[in-house]
C-alpha cells in the first residue's frame, strides 16, 4: 500500500477537475456525487493504510513515497513526495473522514443555491490541498498546501461574493493568513541557509531531524517562531486571529469544514510535524503556551457576549484552538493532536448543527429571535446537546479526556505552574458558559421568532441529519482513544503518536514541588510518599477541579438563561461598560484598523497619487507611447516591395562583411 | 563503395521519400476528397513510423556515406522536433486543407519532403549535404505558399518567398564557396580539424564567407534585417503552412546554423558573436516593436517568431557549447506554443474568409470558452509566464546570457519579453474582456484541432513544471560538440 | 585546364558578378529579369568554386557546382510556374505591382 499513499491526495484533485473542467453541464446529483465519493475514496484509502499500520509494529508505520523530482537546482532538490505516518495518517483520518460527512451535509444545505457547482468544485480543491499538507514529506511541499488551502478558504469564505461583507472577509482572511505565511517562508528560508552552510541541503522532515543538531539553540528559536507566526495566522492564534470570526460568511459547512477540521489545526500539525525542532527551543515552546492560553481565555471572553450564533462558534473555535497551542506548546504534542481530534468531531458538529439551525430558520442567525426549537427539531437539538457536553468537558465525551490531558500537561510540563493551569480551566468554565448560554437561548425557552419564520421551522432533510448523527457518535466516543492511566486507561494515541513524537519524558520530580498542594485544599494532599503517587494524586484533584468548574459553567448558564431569564439583562445594565468592550471584541478590529490599516493606506495613497501617478506612469506612457510610434514607423518600412526586402539584405550584408573583415588582425 | 549496411540508419528519411512519392502519385492519378482523406492519413502513418525510426536511432553516433551522412542524437532531437511538427499539422491539415480546396494528395506530398530535407539538413556535417537538405525544404515551401491558387495573397507570398529565398541561398552559396575557395574544406569536422592548427590562407576571403554564411542562415531564421519576408509570407500563406514554417523551418534552420558555428567556426567567435549580437538585438527589439502595432493576429504572430528567433540567438552567440541545450529546448518548446496558435487561427476561419483581425477574437472567451482558454495559454506560453513551457525556454537562453556575462544582452532579453507580454495579453483581453464585434458564424470545430490544442496544452505544462528530463536529453544532444 | 589567369582574378570576375546580380535584384522590375539576376549571382558561386577547385586541386568544388545547377533548376521550375500564377491572377508580374501583403 505504500505505493500508493499518493491517492490519499489526488482523489479530491480529480473530484476538482472532473466538476471544474468538465461539469458545466452534470445535473446536480451527479456533480454532488463526484464531490462527495473522490473525498470518500481518500478516506477508504487512509482507513486502510490505517488498518495496515495496526498490523505493523510502531517504528515500521511510516510509509514514504517519491513522485518525481520537483525542484532540482545545484545541491538543492526537492521531491513531490508524500510521507503517511503514525501522526499525517490520523490527519487524513480526520480531514477526509469529517471533509466526507460535511460534504454530504452540504449537498441538502446548498441545495437551493445557484454556484451549487462552484461550490463543491472549490470544497474539492480545498480537501486536495489539505491533504497535501499532512501528507507531503518535506516543508516545500507543505507549503504548497499551505498556500492552497488558504487561497480556497478565500474563495469559500467570499463565496457570496456579491454580498460585499463577505467579499471583505475573504480578503481579511486571505491578507492576514499572508503575514502568517510570510513567517513560514521566511522560517524556511532560514533554516535552508543554516543548514546549507552546514552542507546540508533538504527539506524534508527525516532529513531535517536528522540535521536538527546542527541548529544553534538561538537560531532553533528564530526559526521555530518564525514558523510560529506563519502557525498564528492559519491557526487564528493572538494577534492574527481576526480573519476567523469574519470568515462566518461563507456558507455554513465551509465554516464546519475549515474552521473545525482542517485548515485552522494546520498551524497545530505543522509544529507536531516540527516537533524536533521545538523541543529544541524551550523559549519558544513557552511563546506558545502564553499566547496560546492568552487567546483561549479572551476569545472565550468574547464568546460570552456575541448573539451570533455563528460568532459564538467562530470565538469558541479560536478559544479551542488556543488550547491546542497551550498543548503543544507544553511539548505535549500527542496532547495537542488529540484535542485537535476531538475538536474535529464536536465543532464541526456544533456548525453543521448551527447550520441546521439556520436552515431551519429561514437563516436566522441572532440567538434572540430564537428559542424553544427543542421540539421542532429534535435531531438537530439532540446532536447539538452531545455536542455541547462534549465542549464543556463533561466526563465521558470526547472533549472530556482531551482538554483533561491537555490542562494536566500545561500544569505539569511547565514546572507545575498553577496560573497556567488556572488560566485554562478558567477558559473551560467560560467555554461550558458560553456554549449553553447559546445552547439555552436556542433550544429552550419561548420562541422569540416572528410569525412567518416560526410558520417554516422545520427538521433538515436526512442527507444533513445523517452527518450530524455520525459526528454525534464520534463526539460521544472520540475520546475514549485518549482514556488517561488514571482513569484506569491506556491513552492510547499517546502510544500510538509515540514514533512521531519520542518518549514522553515524565515530568521533573523536584518541580512537582513549585506547586503546594494546599492550594486546591489539604484536604486532598494525601501524604504522597513517591513521586508516582504524588503526581496521580495532584492529577485526580486537579481534575475534579476543572470538573467541577466546567459543570459550574453549565449551571451559571441555566440559571441565567432558563431559570431566571431577566437575570442576564440585570447583569448587562450593571456592568454595561464591560459588557460592551467584550461585545465589541474589546476593538481589536477597530485598533488594528486605526494601527495598521489606515496608516497603510495613508502611505498607498501617497504613492499612488505622487509616486505611481506622477513619476512611474509618467515614464511608462512616455515609453509606451515611444514604443508604439517607433512601431508605425517600422510598420512603414514594410512596404510590401519585394525589391524593399532584397535591399534591406543587402544592406545588412554589407554591414556583416564590413565587421567581420574589419575585425583581420 | 557504399556498404549497404549503412542505409539502415537512414530508414527515416527512406521512409518519408518513399511515402512522399506514394501520395504524389496518389495525387497524381485521383482527386476528390476521397482520395485526399486517405492521403492525410497514410502521411500520418509514415510520419509515425519515420518517428519511430528515428527515436530508435537514439544513442547512435556514426557517420556514413563517406562522412557526407552523419547520424548523431543532435540530428535526432532535431528529428524528432520535425516530425512532432509533420505529424501535428498533418492532423490540423485534415480538415483545413478540405475547407480551404487544396486537400490533395501533393500536399501531403510536399509537407513529407519539406521534413526530409530538414532532416537531411541538420545531420550532416558536410556543406553539400546541408545545402541539398535546405533547398528540398526551400523548394517544397516555395510551392506550399502558393497553393490557394486563386488567392493573390497567397501567390504572392509564394512570390516574395521564393524570390528572397533564391536571394539568401545565393548568400549562403557564396559564403559557402568563399570558405572553399580559403580553406578548400567543405567538411566541417575537417574544416575544425584544419583551423586548430592553421589559419585560412586568404584570411578576408574566409571572414566574407563566414559573414555570408550568417546572411543566408540569417534568412531563414528570420532575423533582423534579413527578416523582411516572414509577415508577408506568414500572412498570406495558409494557415497550416505558416504553422509549418514557423517551427520546422525555423528549428531546421536553427540546427543548421548551430551545427555549422559550433563545428568548426568556433575559433573565429569573437567576429561572428559581436556580429550576432548586434543582430540579435534589433532582432528581438524590430520583433517586438512592431508586433505591438498589429491587428491582425497572423502577422502578429509572424513578428512574434521574429522576436523568438532573436530570444534563440541569444543563446547561440555566448559560443559556451554547453548552452546549445537550451537552443534545442527552446526550439522544442517553441513548435508546441506556435503550432497551438496557429491551431486556434485556424478554427477560427472560414472558407475564404481567414477571420485573423484582432476583433475577430472579441468575445471568444465567452463564446467559445475551451479555444479561448487554450488559445490564452498559448500566449501565455509565448510570452513567458510561468509555469508554461515558454518561461523555461526562456529563462534557461537568458541564464545562458547570464552566465557568460553577456549582462546588456540579458537584461535586453527581458524588457523585450516585457514588451511582447502586451502584444499577447491583448489578445486575451481581446478574447475576454470585449463584446464580439460582429457575428462570426460557426466556428470549425472538428476533434482534430481539439486533440492538437490538448497535446500542445499538455506538452506546454508538462515540460514548463518538469524541464528537466527534456534538458538532460538537449544536453546529451548537443554532447557532440564538447 | 584553365588558361593561365592569375588565381585572385577569377575571385574578382566572381565577386563582379554577384554585385552586378545583387543590384540587378533590387532595380529590375520583371519578376523573370530579377530571378535571372539570381541566376547571375548563383553562376558567380559557380565559378567561385570552379576555380577554387581547380587552385587547390579538389573535386570537391566542380561536384559541389553540379549540385548548384541542378537546383536552380528546380528552382528555375518552380518560380516559372509561381510566375504564371501570379500572371493569372494579377495580369503582370512586375514586382512593383505585387504589394497587397504589407504592414
Amino acid at each position: 500500500m505504500a505505493d500508493y499513499i499518493w491517492l490519499i491526495p489526488v482523489f479530491p484533485a480529480i473530484g476538482f477537475l472532473i466538476n471544474g473542467l468538465l461539469g458545466i453541464k452534470f445535473p446536480k446529483t451527479l456533480t454532488a456525487w463526484v464531490a462527495c465519493l473522490s473525498v470518500f475514496c481518500s478516506f477508504v484509502v487512509s482507513a486502510i493504510i490505517f488498518k495496515q499500520f495496526l498490523d505493523l509494529p510502531a517504528e515500521a508505520r511510516v510509509f514514504e513515497m517519491t513522485a518525481f523530482d520537483w525542484i532540482v537546482s545545484g545541491d538543492f532538490s526537492t521531491q513531490i513526495a508524500f510521507r503517511i505516518d503514525a501522526l499525517s495518517i490520523i490527519m487524513c483520518l480526520i480531514v477526509s473522514g469529517v471533509g466526507s460527512l460535511i460534504h454530504v451535509y452540504s449537498v441538502g444545505y446548498m441545495h437551493g443555491e445557484a454556484g451549487f457547482r462552484r461550490f463543491f468544485t472549490y470544497l474539492n480543491l480545498f480537501v486536495f490541498m489539505m491533504l497535501i499538507l499532512v501528507t507531503a514529506d518535506n516543508l516545500l511541499l507543505m507549503f504548497v498546501g499551505w498556500e492552497g488551502v488558504g487561497l480556497c478558504s478565500y474563495l469559500l469564505i467570499g463565496y457570496y461574493y456579491e454580498k460585499d461583507s463577505a467579499a471583505n472577509a475573504g480578503k481579511k482572511a486571505f491578507i492576514v493568513n499572508r503575514i502568517g505565511d510570510l513567517g513560514f517562508l521566511l522560517g524556511v528560508f532560514l533554516l535552508v541557509t543554516t543548514l546549507a552552510s552546514n552542507g546540508v541541503w533538504t527539506l524534508k522532515y527525516s532529513e531535517l531531524q536528522a540535521n536538527a543538531h546542527l541548529l544553534t539553540p538561538a537560531l532553533a528559536m528564530a526559526i521555530t517562531l518564525l514558523f510560529f507566526l506563519g502557525a498564528t495566522g492559519k491557526s487564528a492564534q493572538i494577534p492574527l486571529y481576526v480573519w476567523l470570526p469574519d470568515a462566518m460568511e461563507g456558507p455554513t459547512p465551509v465554516s464546519s469544514l475549515i474552521h473545525a477540521a482542517t485548515m485552522v489545526t494546520a498551524g497545530v500539525y505543522m509544529i507536531a510535524r516540527l516537533n524536533f525542532f521545538y523541543t529544541m527551543a524551550p523559549t519558544t515552546l513557552l511563546v506558545i503556551t502564553i499566547i496560546g492560553l492568552l487567546t483561549a481565555f479572551f476569545a472565550a471572553t468574547i464568546g460570552c457576549a456575541q448573539y451570533d450564533i455563528k460568532r459564538v462558534l467562530a470565538y469558541s473555535t479560536v478559544s479551542q484552538l488556543g488550547y491546542m497551542f497551550v498543548g503543544v506548546g507544553a511539548g505535549a504534542y500527542a496532547a495537542g493532536i488529540f484535542h485537535l481530534m476531538t475538536h474535529a468531531f464536536f465543532k464541526g458538529l456544533l456548525f453543521l448543527g448551527a447550520g441546521s439551525v439556520m436552515h431551519a430558520m429561514s437563516g436566522e442567525l441572532d440567538m434572540r429571535k430564537m428559542g424553544g426549537l427543542r421540539k421542532k427539531i429534535p435531531i438537530t437539538y439532540w446532536t447539538c446537546f452531545i455536542a455541547c457536553l462534549a465542549i464543556a468537558g463533561v466526563p465521558g465525551l470526547s472533549g472530556f479526556f482531551s482538554k483533561d490531558e491537555i490542562l494536566w500537561m500545561t500544569y505539569s510540563r511547565n514546572g507545575a505552574n498553577i496560573w497556567f493551569w488556572l488560566f485554562g480551566a478558567a477558559t473551560a468554565g467560560l467555554t461550558a458558559f458560553y456554549m449553553f448560554r447559546m445552547f439555552f437561548n436556542t433550544f429552550h425557552g419561548t420562541c422569540r421568532a416572528s410569525e412567518e419564520v416560526k410558520h417554516h421551522i422545520h427538521e433538515s432533510p436526512k442527507v444533513m441529519t445523517i452527518p450530524l448523527m455520525v459526528l454525534a457518535v464520534l463526539s460521544l466516543v472520540g475520546g475514549y482513544v485518549g482514556v488517561p492511566h488514571l482513569l484506569g486507561g491506556s491513552n492510547y494515541i499517546e502510544k500510538w503518536l509515540e514514533p512521531v513524537f519520542g518518549h514522553a519524558p515524565a515530568p521533573a520530580a523536584q518541580s512537582m514541588h513549585a506547586f503546594d498542594l494546599s492550594v486546591i485544599g489539604n484536604a486532598f494532599a494525601s501524604s504522597g510518599a513517591s513521586g508516582t503517587v504524588h503526581e496521580t494524586s495532584a492529577e485526580l484533584y486537579l481534575m475534579i477541579a476543572a470538573i467541577v468548574i466546567g459543570l459550574s459553567g453549565i449551571f451559571i448558564a441555566w440559571l441565567f438563561y432558563v431559570k431566571n431569564p431577566e437575570l442576564p439583562k440585570k447583569f448587562v445594565k450593571k456592568f454595561d461598560g464591560l459588557f460592551n468592550l467584550v461585545h465589541n471584541k474589546y476593538f481589536v478590529d477597530e485598533i488594528y484598523g486605526f494601527i495598521f490599516v489606515n496608516n497603510l493606506f495613508r502611505l498607498g495613497n501617497l504613492c499612488k497619487n505622487f509616486f505611481d501617478e506622477k513619476i512611474i506612469d509618467g515614464i511608462i506612457n512616455g515609453t509606451a507611447s515611444l514604443v508604439a510610434g517607433m512601431g508605425g514607423l517600422l510598420r512603414r518600412l514594410q512596404n510590401g516591395l519585394v525589391q524593399g526586402y532584397a535591399f534591406a539584405m543587402i544592406l545588412g550584408a554589407i554591414f556583416v562583411l564590413y565587421f567581420m573583415i574589419r575585425m583581420i588582425p | 563503395m557504399i556498404p549497404a549496411s549503412e542505409f539502415k540508419w537512414i530508414l527515416p528519411e527512406i521512409i518519408l521519400t518513399g511515402w512522399a512519392l506514394v501520395l504524389l502519385l496518389i495525387g497524381g492519378f485521383s482527386k476528390g476528397a476521397l482520395s485526399s482523406r486517405i492521403s492525410g492519413i497514410l502521411c500520418l502513418v509514415g510520419s509515425f513510423s519515420a518517428l519511430f525510426c528515428t527515436l530508435n536511432l537514439w544513442g547512435v553516433n556514426i557517420d556514413i556515406f563517406n562522412k557526407l551522412y552523419t547520424i548523431d542524437d543532435y540530428g535526432t532531437f532535431l528529428k524528432v522536433v520535425f516530425l512532432i511538427v509533420l505529424t501535428l499539422v498533418t492532423i490540423i491539415s485534415f480538415r483545413y486543407t478540405e475547407r480551404e480546396g487544396i486537400a490533395s494528395g501533393e500536399y501531403y506530398s510536399l509537407l513529407m519532403f519539406g521534413v526530409l530535407g530538414m532532416m537531411v539538413m541538420v545531420s550532416s556535417h558536410h556543406f553539400i549535404t546541408i545545402f541539398i537538405g535546405l533547398e528540398v525544404m526551400s523548394l517544397s515551401i516555395y510551392i506550399l505558399c502558393g497553393l490557394l491558387r486563386n488567392n493573390v495573397k497567397s501567390v504572392e507570398a509564394s512570390l516574395k518567398y521564393f524570390l528572397l529565398g533564391a536571394f539568401a541561398t545565393a548568400f549562403l552559396l557564396y559564403g559557402i564557396a568563399l570558405i572553399y575557395g580559403s580553406t578548400g574544406i567543405l567538411d566541417l569536422v575537417e574544416l575544425k580539424r584544419y583551423l586548430l592548427t592553421k589559419q585560412p590562407f586568404a584570411v578576408t576571403m574566409f571572414l566574407a564567407g563566414i559573414g555570408l554564411l550568417i546572411v543566408g542562415f540569417g534568412f531563414k531564421i528570420a532575423s533582423v534585417p534579413f527578416h523582411m519576408w516572414t509577415p508577408d509570407v506568414y500572412q498570406g500563406a495558409p494557415t497550416s503552412i505558416t504553422a509549418y514554417m514557423a517551427t520546422g523551418v525555423k528549428a531546421a534552420a536553427f540546427g543548421a546554423l548551430v551545427r555549422v558555428f559550433y563545428t568548426a567556426l568556433l575559433p573565429f567567435i569573437c567576429g561572428w558573436s559581436t556580429i550576432l549580437w548586434v543582430i540579435a538585438v534589433l532582432t528581438m527589439c524590430i520583433g517586438n516593436i512592431t508586433a505591438l502595432v498589429q491587428r491582425d493576429v497572423k502577422r502578429l504572430l509572424a513578428y512574434s517568431s521574429i522576436a523568438h528567433a532573436g530570444y534563440i540567438l541569444v543563446a547561440f552567440i555566448t559560443g559556451d557549447r554547453e548552452f546549445t541545450s537550451s537552443i534545442l529546448f527552446y526550439l522544442l518548446v517553441y513548435t508546441f506554443m506556435n503550432i497551438g496558435a496557429f491551431t486556434v487561427v485556424i478554427m477560427l476561419g472560414r472558407n475564404g474568409e481567414e477571420n485573423t483581425d484582432i476583433d475577430s477574437y472579441a468575445g471568444l472567451g465567452v463564446r467559445r470558452p475551451f479555444i479561448a482558454l487554450c488559445m490564452s495559454i498559448f500566449l501565455l506560453s509565448l510570452a513567458g509566464i510561468p509555469p508554461l513551457a515558454g518561461f523555461a525556454g526562456k529563462f534557461y537562453v537568458i541564464s545562458a546570457a547570464v552566465k557568460s556575462q553577456y549582462y546588456w544582452l540579458a537584461v535586453i532579453a527581458v524588457l523585450n519579453s516585457v514588451v511582447a507580454a502586451y502584444y499577447y495579453l491583448r489578445i486575451i483581453t481581446n478574447m475576454y474582456f470585449k463584446e464580439p464585434i460582429r457575428e462570426l458564424g460557426v466556428i470549425d470545430d472538428a476533434p482534430q484541432y481539439g486533440f492538437v490544442m490538448l497535446v500542445c496544452v499538455w506538452a506546454l505544462f508538462h515540460m514548463g513544471i518538469f524541464p528537466r528530463m527534456f534538458i538532460l536529453l538537449a544536453q546529451q544532444a548537443t554532447r557532440i560538440f564538447l | 585546364m584553365l588558361p593561365d589567369i592569375p588565381q585572385n582574378l577569377y575571385y574578382l570576375l566572381g565577386a563582379v558578378l554577384f554585385t552586378i546580380g545583387a543590384v540587378g535584384v533590387i532595380t529590375r522590375r520583371n519578376a523573370i529579369i530579377v530571378f535571372m539576376c539570381i541566376e547571375l549571382m548563383l553562376n558567380a558561386v559557380n565559378l567561385t568554386f570552379i576555380a577554387s577547385g581547380n587552385f587547390l586541386n579538389s573535386l570537391d568544388g566542380v561536384i559541389f557546382v553540379f549540385f548548384i545547377m541542378a537546383v536552380a533548376a528546380a528552382e528555375a521550375a518552380v518560380g516559372l510556374a509561381i510566375f504564371v500564377l501570379i500572371f493569372r491572377l494579377k495580369g503582370t508580374i512586375n514586382v512593383d505591382d505585387i504589394h497587397l501583403l504589407k504592414g
